[in-house]
């Protein structure tokens, strides 16, 4: 019998139940306390004064922008993520590491930063939005400005999860496709995608969380104005600001709805994919 | 040469070399690099001296000071915590726990602003937390302490995820062979499982400490804001471009881009050789 003992660091059930103990603990303070709160503080008045936070008309024009950036941000950083893992995987030339590296930049960049950079090339000081300011173009201060520095903030999110998963999967049976006579899109269709739909779809996800909840770059370019410039996010510091604090939470929990809905579909999609994977190894296995 | 224009050959068999890398080059030289040259040509247009005035200001000295030292203390208790989770996820199994492994991802889903709020009630004097943690003389929201609390909070995923796969895929020949041979518990940990653990733990941690240089959102709304004592590095430029003072936000800015990237290049470095060390086993 005491062979079968699994011989490892920590099976001592003490050690074992009291790390258990220790990381549920800070688990359910630190993460799943603040979840939860968000819902309480935003139900505090029952539903009929949830339901008309919601329903005022800056809060309405504030779902309407958001859903619309995050619309907009969400096939173009699709496009950009697929175009740049296919470059980078699947050819080499030189500066491929380099473009890799650029990407994370968005990571690393604080988004205070990020917001400044666009205020600067795009307001009516920089060199840009002097030009713009002189053909009657407003991007600060007007969605443009929202959206762009939203794309900024969430650009390396579909690449990110694309690239390593190509990266190993290696061009093989891309090449196979080619030589047997496959146009473009029935490659990508047929053979690329069914490869990478999971890592794709979890890219996607990423990026619209991003996309809805930015913050720190939207302040710096969207100047609040009520009704007009002001996204979700916005709109909960405006409320909280302003001491409406049950309002602000009622909006913020579209937000953390949003996020719960993310953090299901990504437990989706890992298990998809984990499934996909031992299938294959049990295919490969019954070849064998 | 013959050899070469074979493999050159090879590799063109797929199609879409220009587009993709076209589109590519195209949107990281619009969306990445155009922005800069904003920030580069309004600090340019400062003078040297007047720059460092700037950017050594006693009120922006202060709020390095506490960016700093805050992410110091969030992404070493981070890296503490982010260990533990690792451990317990990947080594145990008990209820409730795929919910946990679930929420570790939430503070990546859930929008900052609305983390700061929360965290700003909940540590509040009359918060939850806040209620109890008063009765033992501990503030937090409005103090420095807040600001180190949001930071733990946004920066949780990175340890957890880093070290997580490192954890799974480790080999359990040596972990075993130690405990046949009759080392104790801690003495496996220490001397075997800790020092393959060791550079995904670095990673992720420096990885929390860069987010929580960087972080705003959830910051702002629990610090207080207080000049001297608890106003981030991010918040000054804020300020300052509140005040229309566009040349003092781009001063400050160019140091925390500068500082991030420097960061990011040496959190780049120290992965690609501690990957070389484990695939060239």
């Amino acid at each position: 019998m005491n062979s079968f003992k699994p011989l490892r660091v920590g099976e001592a059930p003490l050690i074992k139940w009291s790390l258990i103990t220790l990381a549920v603990f800070l688990g359910l303070l630190l993460l799943l306390l603040p979840l939860v709160s968000i819902f309480q503080q935003a139900f505090v008045g029952g539903w009929e004064r949830y339901i008309g936070h919601l329903t005022q008309p800056d809060s309405l024009h504030a779902i309407g922008l958001t859903l619309m950036v995050a619309a907009l941000t969400v096939p173009i950083n699709l496009v950009f993520g697929i175009m740049l893992a296919w470059s980078v995987t699947r050819f080499e030339y030189p500066g491929r590491k380099l473009l890799i590296t650029l990407i994370d930049i968005p990571f690393a960049v604080s988004p205070v930063v990020a917001g400044l950079l666009y205020l600067l090339l795009y307001g009516n000081s920089g060199w840009l939005g002097e030009w713009l300011y002189e053909h009657d173009l407003q991007i600060m201060f007007a969605w443009p400005g929202i959206l762009l520095v939203t794309i900024f903030v969430t650009c390396p999110f579909v690449a990110r999860e694309l690239i390593p998963l190509m990266q190993q999967q290696g061009a093989s049976e891309e090449e196979a496709a080619v030589i047997l006579g496959a146009s473009w899109w029935q490659l990508f269709r047929r053979v690329t995608l069914p490869n990478i739909k999971w890592a794709l779809i979890y890219g996607v996800i990423l990026t619209n969380a991003r996309a809805v909840g930015e913050f720190g770059a939207v302040a710096v370019v969207s100047g609040n104005i009520r009704g007009e410039t002001n996204t979700l996010p916005l709109h909960v510091q405006l409320l909280y600001e302003d001491y409406q604090a049950e309002a602000a939470f009622a909006s913020a929990s579209l937000l953390a709805l949003i996020a719960l809905v993310t953090l299901m579909l990504k437990a989706v999609v890992e298990w998809r994919q984990q499934r996909s994977l031992s299938a294959n190894d049990n295919k490969e296995q019954s070849q064998l | 040469m013959i050899f070469n224009n074979g493999r050159l050959r090879h590799k063109r068999v797929l199609p879409g070399f220009t587009i993709s890398l076209g589109v590519s080059l195209l949107f990281v030289s619009l969306i990445l690099l155009l922005p800069t040259t904003g920030l580069i040509m309004q600090t340019s247009s400062m003078s040297l001296s007047e720059y460092w005035g700037v950017i050594t200001d006693p009120r922006v000295l202060a709020s390095y000071r506490v960016t700093i030292l805050s992410a110091l203390a969030a992404s070493l208790f981070n890296c503490f915590f982010g260990l533990l989770l690792a451990w317990v996820l990947v080594r145990y199994e008990f209820p409730g726990k795929r919910i946990l492994d679930a929420l570790v991802d939430l503070p990546f889903a859930l929008p900052t602003a609305v983390a700061g709020i929360t965290l700003a009630t909940l540590y509040a004097e009359n918060g939850q937390i806040g209620s109890v943690l008063a009765e033992l003389g501990i503030k937090v929201a409005y103090t420095p302490l807040g600001i180190v609390v949001a930071m733990i909070f946004t920066s949780i995923p990175f340890v957890v995820r880093t070290v997580q796969p490192v954890l799974e895929e480790l080999s359990h020949d040596e972990e075993e062979a130690g405990m046949t041979l009759g080392a104790s518990d801690r003495a496996v940990f220490w001397r075997i499982i800790l020092p393959s653990l060791w550079p995904a733990l670095m990673v992720g941690t420096a990885l929390s400490f860069t987010r929580s240089l960087g972080e705003f959102g959830a910051v702002i709304f629990i610090a207080g804001n207080m000049p001297y004592i608890s106003e981030i590095t991010s918040l000054m430029i804020f300020v300052r471009l509140q005040e229309f003072d566009f040349a003092g936000a781009s001063a400050i800015a160019s140091v925390v881009l500068m500082t991030s990237l420097l960061l990011l290049l040496l959190i780049n470095l120290w992965q690609a050789r501690y990957l070389r060390r484990i695939h060239g086993r």
